[in-house]
């Protein structure tokens, strides 16, 4: 069944109301979540979301608007919608709005998926999470939950410019969590965000039921570990935590968006200033950051963007200096550049906006054991816990699940609550040892604009070591 | 109760048919039908760069048969797109594991909308409270706004949004619960910049024509002007004053994670029923109703039909209650609040629309003096050597149980010296247990005016006064 219908009204109604640009979406999602606790399904959820998001470019004025109802009535007075709206922006109006130019593709494209993650029988996936969960549970968990969530989506894209472009996304992910309750704190160990555009395969390969009693025992272990000690250190970072250090402190900062001041009053802008666009050093030169949609199951990734264009591998950071940005057709064009590709929409009734694709760092020549061999004196950290960055993308401070002491090359005891913090370029130019372990993880719930939108985001990494780093901040 | 069914209550009414047809008289269902019209206005760079709405109506249905329990929505609201819903989640229910703490549903109870509840509709003989003309806002009006607040920032680079929000939604469940209930909010939230200093203004109302955006420009700009060239102070304990804006980033986080009755069943809440954890001046109320003077945008029922209804959290510092819904009250022998949502059964009911009660007022209210705003005012006057800080930022809960919380300052900090403010101070870095910044004795002073506002995220709202604390623990500044 196809939606280019509709799409094409809606487009055609804008036009015809004024817009000198118009693209629409249709999108048809299936979402199922489910989660356990303590060796019983707590929750279970069945949803399905329709409709039609337009977008009018009228003058040098954006309007946006969005129903659910797929006929060809609404979707042509959503069109006209779309243009009053651009209208009225019109009253506080600034630079002319340009697009780089888009190729008007026909295409379609669909995600890799080797098992239908909607097609597991509920009882299955049921089973599953009850067993992650007790086996957690029976470990010496005070608390264990489990969850897993799919997403199916389906989208047709017009624009006046002659895209028509289908595609399929089937996403999924999910994971364990072991808390220990100790007298006046808690203790969290769970398996770091799994998340990817792939099949239920990936469910199957987290293990769930098999890690549970491991993260129970670590959880029980930390209420009586050492506290992480507080002062400057070598700190090594695990694969996980390294991908919310790209998501927050590189991803949000090269958004194109916030760089222009578009994002200022609320997510905020970036440190970041463009004149300085390849030439300005962002980290050591072990630092090589891509945007890159096209990478295999990544979270990210997909075939074209929410604008039509083709997704593209791009460096962002090369041999430690900065030298890309994620971008949409009319930020680039403020910015002078020439490229677009990473503007997406949560949902059919959103405005597709500046977003993360897949942005990863490449692999470095060391792997975690050698970089812990090389370490006299250290602190290594792992799956983050709380996350808190300021509003241009500098002052970052980040708390992780578990710490262990690195002492003469090896791991010593397990630390507790250990954080870390610091100001973004001068630690990712402490960056002195990369891993080539490097796995695309996943984050499904990447804040960002107003009406907020949760964006899937996906990030390719591996352990490093960063030195000189403070450690161990607390109230 | 409108005589008509509204057409939320329509769609209810219908599934709850198709759920006895389908699955028998014995399974138990509830739904709830929301109709929501969005539309915000944002602005950047001084020009409206997106300006957007939607129309969306959600069916959401959650049924419990055979002991087994299901959930399903849609957008999809023909009579196809709702048999589809009750279908699947039939289907869902009977291959899912047994539920073993289902809480059964809520018996009909009626709506407390005396109280002046802004959703209260046409036919509640009241003759305030919903405003039709901020339901129907056009995006002239919200960009009117946008353009005052624009020109009163004098030339200062802004940005914001101008937002209104209409809500029409019904609940019907199979033990004969059906209730209706519409309201209407709007918003402002905007920053001036100058020379890389921002200031904020903000503001929330159950009418568009209360929000006036000259004023708030005006006063982000005098925030931005005043925040220029900051000097940069070293970590350690400083006494503060929070403004209003600041502070909602306390009741934000009370209410997710302290306030939250799955988290207290589970024991990682600081809550603990009964003592004093607060200091006296401390009163904590959810005001899902309002009231005249201060309309709040909640719904009169919750996700399970009970009704909403004041709920008083923390009184004169000793903690009284957290927010539940049935499936945490059942958990803790206790009764719902009326708090159950979408999402409450995972992430656990957390109040909505917290107010922190003001000080008494004495004298006439003072207007804002350069970047203090007036209701501060008194309370800087009395502070010897401190910080007064404008606005939270990305504040993140390192330990749920102590509530313990890292973030950032954002929108102008100042020194304050004998009462003065004396310098700007570049942004900040905070670890701090919010409960223990409140605590007995910590609290030197309530602002007496208690100022509505918006969360940026969502359309929830709070209500908080300004709060002149004993210590807050910075641990870093723009150098690390």
């Amino acid at each position: 069944m196809s939606h280019f219908d509709e799409a094409g009204a809606a487009v055609q109604a804008a036009l015809d109301a004024g817009a000198r640009y118009a693209d629409a979406r249709v999108m048809v999602r299936r979402t199922e979540a489910m989660t356990a606790r303590d060796g019983a399904v707590e929750d279970l959820s069945s949803d399905e979301s329709a409709g039609l998001g337009v977008r009018a470019l009228v003058g040098s004025s954006w309007g946006f608007y969005a129903v659910p109802d797929l006929s060809d009535a609404a979707a042509r007075a959503a069109g006209g919608r779309a243009a009053e709206i651009a209208a009225a922006s019109a009253s506080v109006p600034g630079p002319p709005v340009e697009l780089v130019p888009g190729d008007p593709v026909t295409a379609s494209w669909a995600s890799d998926c080797a098992v239908d993650p909607l097609a597991v029988p509920l009882s299955d996936k049921g089973d599953l999470l009850v067993r992650a969960t007790a086996a957690a549970k029976e470990a010496g968990a005070d608390l264990a939950q489990a969850n897993y969530s799919i997403w199916d989506t389906r989208k047709w894209f017009v624009s006046s410019e002659g895209h028509r472009i289908d595609q399929h996304f089937r996403e999924c992910g999910g994971g364990v969590t072991a808390t220990a309750i100790g007298d006046g704190e808690t203790q969290r160990r769970s398996l770091p965000g799994q998340y990817g555009t792939r099949g239920w395969e990936l469910i199957d390969e987290l293990d769930l039921v098999g890690n549970a009693p491991r993260l129970a025992e670590e959880a029980r272990a930390l209420l009586t570990a050492p506290l992480c000690p507080s002062g400057e250190t070598t700190l090594i970072l695990g694969g996980s935590q390294l991908a919310l250090q790209i998501h927050e402190s590189v991803g949000h900062a090269i958004e194109l968006d916030r760089i222009l001041g578009w994002e200022a009053a609320f997510a905020g802008t970036s440190w970041l200033d463009l004149t300085r666009l390849g030439s300005l050093k962002y980290g050591s030169p072990l630092m090589n950051i891509t945007i890159d949609p096209t990478f295999p199951g990544a979270l990210g990734s997909f075939g074209f963007d929410d604008e039509g264009t083709r997704a593209a591998k791009r460096y962002a950071v090369r041999d430690g200096v900065w030298v890309g940005v994620l971008a949409g057709r009319d930020s680039a064009a403020v910015a002078g550049l020439d490229y677009a590709g990473s503007v997406r929409s949560e949902g059919w009734s959103r405005l597709p906006m500046v977003r993360m694709t897949n942005v990863g760092l490449e692999p470095g020549p060391h792997s975690l054991e050698e970089i812990i061999a090389a370490t006299d004196d250290g602190v290594l950290m792992d799956v983050n816990r709380s996350w808190s960055i300021d509003d241009r993308r500098l002052n970052f401070q980040f708390g992780c699940e578990i710490g262990w002491e690195v002492k003469n090359g090896k791991r010593g005891r397990m630390l507790r609550n250990p954080t870390y913090t610091g100001i973004g370029p001068k630690f990712w130019a402490s960056m002195d040892m990369l891993s080539s372990e490097v796995v695309a993880w996943g984050i499904p719930n990447c804040g960002k604009g107003q009406p907020g939108q949760v964006g899937h985001t996906g990030h390719p990494a591996a352990p490093a070591r960063f030195t000189n780093v403070r450690v161990g901040v607390r109230a | 109760m409108t005589a008509e069914l509204s057409v939320e209550l329509q769609h209810a009414v219908k599934v709850i048919e198709l759920v006895r047809k389908l699955a028998g008289r014995d399974a138990e269902a509830e739904v709830t039908v929301r109709h929501q019209a969005l539309a915000l206005t944002r602005f950047a760079n001084s020009m409206i760069h997106q300006n957007v709405a939607d129309a969306t109506t959600s069916v959401r249905l959650r049924m419990h048969l055979d002991g087994r329990t299901a959930t399903g929505s849609t957008t999809v609201t023909g009579v196809d797109g709702l048999r589809a819903l009750v279908e699947r989640t039939i289907a869902a229910a009977r291959v899912s594991p047994p539920d073993a703490v289902w809480p059964g549903l809520a018996k009909p109870a009626a709506l407390h909308i005396s109280a002046g509840h802004p959703g209260s509709g046409p036919d509640s003989g009241l003759n305030f409270g919903f405003d039709e003309a901020t339901a129907r806002a056009t995006p002239a009006e919200r960009a009117a706004r946008v353009r005052s607040f624009v020109e009163a920032a004098g030339g200062l680079e802004t940005a914001g949004y101008c937002r209104t929000v209409y809500v029409s939604a019904a609940f019907a469940n199979t033990a004969g619960q059906a209730v209706e209930g519409r309201t209407a909010a709007a918003a402002m939230d905007g920053i001036a910049r100058v020379d890389g200093a921002d200031g904020v203004a903000r503001l929330a109302a159950a009418r568009l024509d209360d929000l006036d955006g000259a004023v708030l420009g005006a006063r982000a700009a005098a925030k931005a002007r005043a925040a220029r060239e900051p000097i940069e102070l070293p970590p350690g304990q400083y006494e503060v004053v929070l403004e209003p804006v600041a502070v909602t980033d306390l009741l934000q986080n009370f209410a997710v994670f302290g306030f939250n009755g799955k988290a207290y069943a589970q024991k990682q809440s600081f809550a603990e029923l009964g003592a004093a954890q607060f200091d006296p001046s401390i009163t904590l109320v959810d005001e899902p109703l309002g009231s005249r003077d201060e309309p709040a945008p909640g719904l009169p029922f919750d996700d399970e039909g009970t009704p909403a209804h004041p709920l008083v959290l923390v009184r004169e510092g000793v903690t009284t209650a957290v927010a539940h819904d049935r499936a945490s009250a059942a958990e803790v022998g206790a009764v719902s609040t009326g708090h159950a949502s979408a999402t409450s059964r995972t992430w656990g009911p957390a109040p909505g629309h917290l107010r922190l009660e003001a000080a008494p007022v004495t004298g006439e209210p003072l207007p804002d003096d350069g970047p203090v705003v007036g209701s501060a005012r008194p309370l800087i006057a009395r502070m010897k050597r401190g910080l007064l800080i404008t606005d939270l930022w990305y504040t993140r809960v390192l330990d749920p149980r102590t509530l313990v919380i890292t973030g950032l300052t954002r929108n102008g900090v100042w020194l304050v010296e004998d009462g003065q403010v004396t310098r700007p101070v570049g942004n900040l870095r905070f670890t701090q247990s919010y409960p223990q910044a409140l605590g007995p004795g910590r609290v030197l002073g309530v602002g007496s005016e208690s100022v509505l506002l918006p969360e940026s995220w969502s359309e929830i709202q709070y209500s908080s006064p300004a709060l002149h604390l004993a210590s807050w623990n910075i641990t870093g500044n723009a150098s690390g």
